[in-house]
């Protein structure tokens, strides 16, 4: 309970610095006005030349389309500001002062950023899997939203871990900022149902980098592609990615020296 | 000009040694590099297989072949950023680059272009392995293997030139990164890095004549893929080689106007 309330007054702080910089709020509106085109543009052009894509529809694909921009939003307005913090925390060895504050060290590292403009991401995200929706013209049942939304937290949670994971690395390599370049190249892959990727690259994306879990697997829910089975693998590998990244948050944390301080 | 040659020596060397202590860094972010064209390689390859084998003209094999090399390609396209003129800028580290008695660019250019060495050598085994998983069609004769090589460090040099121009834009601005992103969005697309320009509709081809970014992108990959004439590969590197000279006399010239706006203290 004590955790949540710190993380609560955390994204406080977070929401009312990001209010100082009220400009930000429209570049945000025009970079994600031009991601948004430019994935139209993509999609369209695929689409100028077939029209089905490893069994997704064009109205099929613009919801994995909302899916994954909503998912980028939560990323980069929650984790990934954290993680680059914390990367540069080892890096220089001011993560002392995170570590002697008394609370869990994970936690603390875990909410301490909020990037709230990228609130537009998450809303451009609902309006392009509503418009999605509506051209697909078929019945949501409670239970498709249920699956939907847990299935979003689930797919949300095991980025995080797949993040702390690779962000303890620097424990041991120090220099691992190109590490958000590479999580950004392979989110992108997530653009597209991981379906239509071959084998062994199905599997990095679900199991390496859960960047199935994340957007597929949601947008599934979506179009009613999402089994029970589906459902629980996503929900057991969330709570085993969970205990690793903690436990291996941990055994890095073993390696941490201190650099200045 | 030995004076020059010297610089760029010194500088090259200081880049490659640099950039050899981290070999994992630089991996990390090629293969993040790598992710993008191998996704557009499994789409299109998907759709020309549901087509009846070709889509454009290019088979799926033709797609491996050029983004393949695509790969290179990008890793060439890397150049001091449009972000970092705006640190540069805004930091006010620009200080110390005046005092040098050489103009800055020559700084980046060099540096990044001994960067390129280990670039290539370090791409050498991802190529390899993506050619195996991906089976390129690629059968270029010598000319366009000595095209493309001239190719790909004019490209180099063309970004060098636009990019410089779009980040000197903070001399007049600090509010510039919308104007980045727009930038970046229209190379994408014009450029032959999101799909090759022959799938585009044929007015994107024929505006896309006119801009610099096919010229740094697309067309050193279709030089070593495609079919080009000799008079098309020549036409090409002509065109290459106008871009960089207006590029570098733009850049001086603006520079020139620029600097007296520059009035940052220490850094």
């Amino acid at each position: 309970m004590r955790g949540l309330r710190l993380a609560i007054n955390y994204l406080r702080i977070g929401v009312l610095n990001e209010f100082q910089y009220r400009a930000n709020f429209y570049i945000q509106i025009l970079q994600t006005f031009i991601a948004l085109a430019t994935g139209l543009i993509g999609l369209n052009l695929v689409f100028s030349q077939t029209n089905e894509l490893g069994g997704w529809n064009k109205s099929e694909l613009l919801a994995v389309m909302g899916v994954f921009i909503m998912m980028g939003g939560v990323i980069r307005s929650a984790i990934q500001p954290n993680m680059e913090r914390l990367m540069e925390e080892i890096r220089e060895g001011n993560l002392d002062f995170a570590l002697t504050k008394p609370a869990d060290s994970q936690l603390l590292v875990s909410v301490r950023e909020f990037r709230f403009w990228q609130v537009v991401d998450v809303l451009t995200g609902m309006i392009v899997m509503g418009v999605a929706l509506s051209q697909m013209n078929r019945f949501i049942s409670l239970w498709s939203v249920l699956g939907f939304f847990s299935a979003i937290v689930m797919g949300a949670v095991m980025i995080y871990c797949f993040w702390l994971v690779i962000t303890s690395t620097a424990f041991w390599f120090v220099r691992v900022h190109e590490i958000a370049n590479l999580f950004e190249g392979l989110y992108a892959a997530g653009r597209w149902p991981v379906d239509i990727y071959p084998n062994w690259l199905r599997y990095g994306l679900t199991f390496l980098v859960p960047v199935a879990f994340a957007v597929t697997v949601p947008a599934q829910a979506l179009t009613g592609r999402l089994t029970l089975q589906t459902w629980l693998g996503a929900l057991a590998l969330t709570i085993l990615l969970f205990t690793v990244a903690r436990a291996f948050w941990k055994f890095g944390l073993r390696s941490y020296s201190g650099a200045s301080a | 000009m030995k004076r020059y040659f010297e610089f760029y020596r010194a500088m090259m060397k200081l880049s490659v040694l640099e950039q050899w202590q981290y070999p994992i860094a630089n991996y990390f972010y090629m293969i993040g590099m790598i992710a993008e064209p191998v996704i557009y390689m499994v789409v299109w390859s998907a759709v020309a297989v549901q087509q009846g084998g070709m889509v454009g003209g290019y088979t799926p094999g033709a797609f491996a072949a050029y983004y393949i090399v695509w790969t290179l390609v990008r890793n060439m396209n890397i150049v001091f950023t449009p972000y970092g003129w705006e640190w540069r800028i805004r930091q006010g580290q620009l200080s110390m680059s005046l005092l040098r008695p050489i103009h800055p660019l020559h700084g980046d250019v060099a540096y990044f272009a001994g960067w390129k060495i280990v670039v290539i050598i370090l791409w050498l085994p991802l190529a390899f392995v993506l050619s195996l998983i991906f089976k390129p069609e690629l059968n270029p004769t010598l000319l366009e293997g000595v095209v493309f090589f001239f190719a790909i460090w004019m490209a180099y040099l063309i970004r060098t030139m636009t990019l410089s121009l779009l980040g000197m834009v903070t001399f007049w601005t600090t509010r510039v990164s919308a104007l980045f992103e727009l930038y970046f969005a229209a190379e994408l697309i014009l450029s032959g890095r999101l799909v090759p320009l022959s799938l585009m509709p044929d007015w994107v081809q024929r505006l896309a004549w006119f801009f610099p970014f096919r010229w740094a992108f697309g067309f050193p990959i279709e030089a070593l893929v495609g079919d080009m004439s000799t008079n098309e590969l020549l036409a090409g590197l002509g065109m290459q080689l106008a871009w960089i000279i207006f590029g570098a006399v733009s850049v001086s010239l603006i520079w020139k106007v620029a600097i007296r706006r520059f009035s940052a203290v220490g850094g």
